[in-house]
């Protein structure tokens, strides 16, 4: 379980990241921050393994504050999958897997074949092991990036907008293949992005935040949809009048008569 | 044309070319200053280098004081040291370490600092020690950008070690400041062709270092993605 406690982040030009937020994401759900760019839920995430320290309040990791941990440990025992995968470029597919557990100190070989297997559980070949990254696609970088946050067997996954950077189809299969490993894991994770239904597919729990790192909202994906708390939620959802949707024979359309979708 | 033979001819005469002051045991000389400059300014260069490139701190200090040095004129300066130091290698060994020093350290500084930052930041995420992410992503990450200073800071210091002759000390540079004095331009012109000879050899060799270099730390930059 992770909690924020009345966490605040303001920079010294006087800007304010987060302010005086309260959280909890429970163990083995997937919890997801979505909102516009710049609304302080990266620099939320980011507070979670002390790569930010909050201006106040605390983070606690069931129960213990983690500015009372070791960084460099506590970061070792937490997944951590970033946008542009972030992958190590002078190292090859399996020794970026293996980072973390050859970090801790686990006998290279061990390591090198824990990550062909992960390679397995994310959905790659393992042909790809001696590959570098430059010469991976977008969505394969991503799948890396994601088995090397798994690598170490944390309890706990940060994921920073992690498939941003590919295209729809591509992300969609991601999507899928997290919801498959997450059922298979039962990780906590938290998962940062700014596309609502990224989050409305992922999430266990969603939570929007606002501008200025303040929560609009939190619940299940079915609570904000029937019941968006104010007019930021119901734009952001694309709830608002312009997008009332009705039905036209099979096809959804909108207003204007354009079509979003079909009935199944 | 007459000038090169005749210093073709004074290369290929064995009196010129053996024995303690003969241009075969000046040119291991001139190799010994460029090499011992070279590794003293690496010394001083690589960790400072490093430092500022990975703390990003004193950056601008770095970069003004290198440009700096880079237009002090060698020539004043060997005058300079020699007169306080005296005949000797130390004068100009001095100089040659600071005509070396900024190419090192701009290498060792900028091949640290360009380290994709996304790749530092997964770094530390991922539980790496400050010390980890200088020496495990952004030192090999620097390598390419590394050598090519120490290559251009040797190849300065090669063509510029005839100075030492200048306050005393050894080198090929003994044979153009002696052929200046006694106008034997064949004996000059020898020497300088043979400083041009080593520098060409001493880049060749980098060349080769380089690619195998590259090719320990492929960091996919150029490479067709």
């Amino acid at each position: 379980m992770i909690e924020f406690r009345n966490v605040s982040k303001s920079y010294d030009d006087g800007t304010l990241a987060v302010s005086d937020l309260s959280l909890i994401a429970a163990s083995h759900e997937i919890t997801v921050l979505v909102g516009s760019s710049g609304c302080g839920k990266t620099t939320l995430l980011r507070m979670v393994n002390r790569l930010v320290t909050p201006t106040s309040g605390q983070v606690l990791i069931d129960d213990v504050d983690v500015a009372d941990r070791n960084p460099v440990e506590l970061r070792r025992s937490i997944g951590y999958v970033m946008q542009n995968s972030g992958l190590l470029p002078h190292r090859t597919t399996v020794d970026n897997i293996a980072t973390v557990p050859v970090l801790q100190g686990t006998p290279a070989r061990e390591a090198r074949q824990r990550a062909v297997d992960l390679m397995e559980t994310v959905g790659l070949d393992p042909s790809m092991a001696r590959r570098y990254p430059w010469q991976l696609s977008g969505g394969q970088q991503q799948r890396v990036g994601v088995a090397r946050g798994l690598a170490a067997d944390p309890n706990i996954l940060l994921m920073d907008e992690p498939f941003g950077a590919v295209d729809p189809i591509v992300r969609a299969d991601l999507q899928r293949e997290l919801l498959r490993i997450q059922g298979e894991l039962g990780k906590t994770i938290l998962f940062v992005t700014h596309d609502i239904a990224e989050a409305i597919t992922l999430g266990d729990k969603i939570v929007i935040v606002a501008t200025g790192g303040r929560i609009a909202q939190q619940g299940t994906p079915e609570e904000i949809m029937a019941d968006p708390a104010d007019d930021f939620v119901t734009s952001f959802l694309g709830l608002d009048e312009a997008r009332a949707l009705h039905v036209s024979g099979r096809l959804v359309v909108d207003p204007t008569g354009r079509p979003v979708g079909r009935l199944a | 044309m007459n000038f090169l033979v005749a210093a073709w001819e004074w290369l290929a005469d064995p009196v010129n070319a053996s024995g303690p002051s003969g241009w075969g045991a000046r040119t291991v000389e001139h190799l010994w200053y460029t090499a011992l400059a070279t590794v003293i300014a690496c010394l001083i260069g690589i960790p400072l280098g490093y430092a500022v490139g990975h703390s990003h701190r004193f950056r601008t200090f770095i970069v003004s004081s290198t440009g700096a040095a880079r237009a002090l004129p060698t020539l004043g300066v060997v005058t300079l040291f020699g007169l306080l130091l005296g005949i000797g290698l130390e004068a100009p060994m001095l100089a040659f370490v600071l005509l070396a020093l900024p190419s090192v350290l701009a290498g060792a500084y900028a091949g640290v600092e360009g380290a994709p930052r996304d790749a530092v930041d997964a770094a530390r995420a991922m539980g790496m020690t400050e010390w980890q992410i200088l020496f495990r992503v952004e030192a090999p990450l620097g390598m390419p950008l590394l050598l090519g200073g120490i290559r251009s800071a040797t190849l300065q210091v090669l063509a510029t070690a005839t100075l030492a002759a200048y306050v005393g000390a050894g080198g090929l540079g003994r044979f153009l400041f002696l052929g200046l004095k006694t106008q034997n331009y064949a004996m000059m012109l020898a020497s300088s062709l043979v400083v041009v000879g080593l520098a060409i050899a001493v880049d060749l060799a980098f060349e080769i270092v380089d690619r195998l270099v590259r090719r320990s730390f492929p960091t996919g930059v150029g490479a067709a993605v």
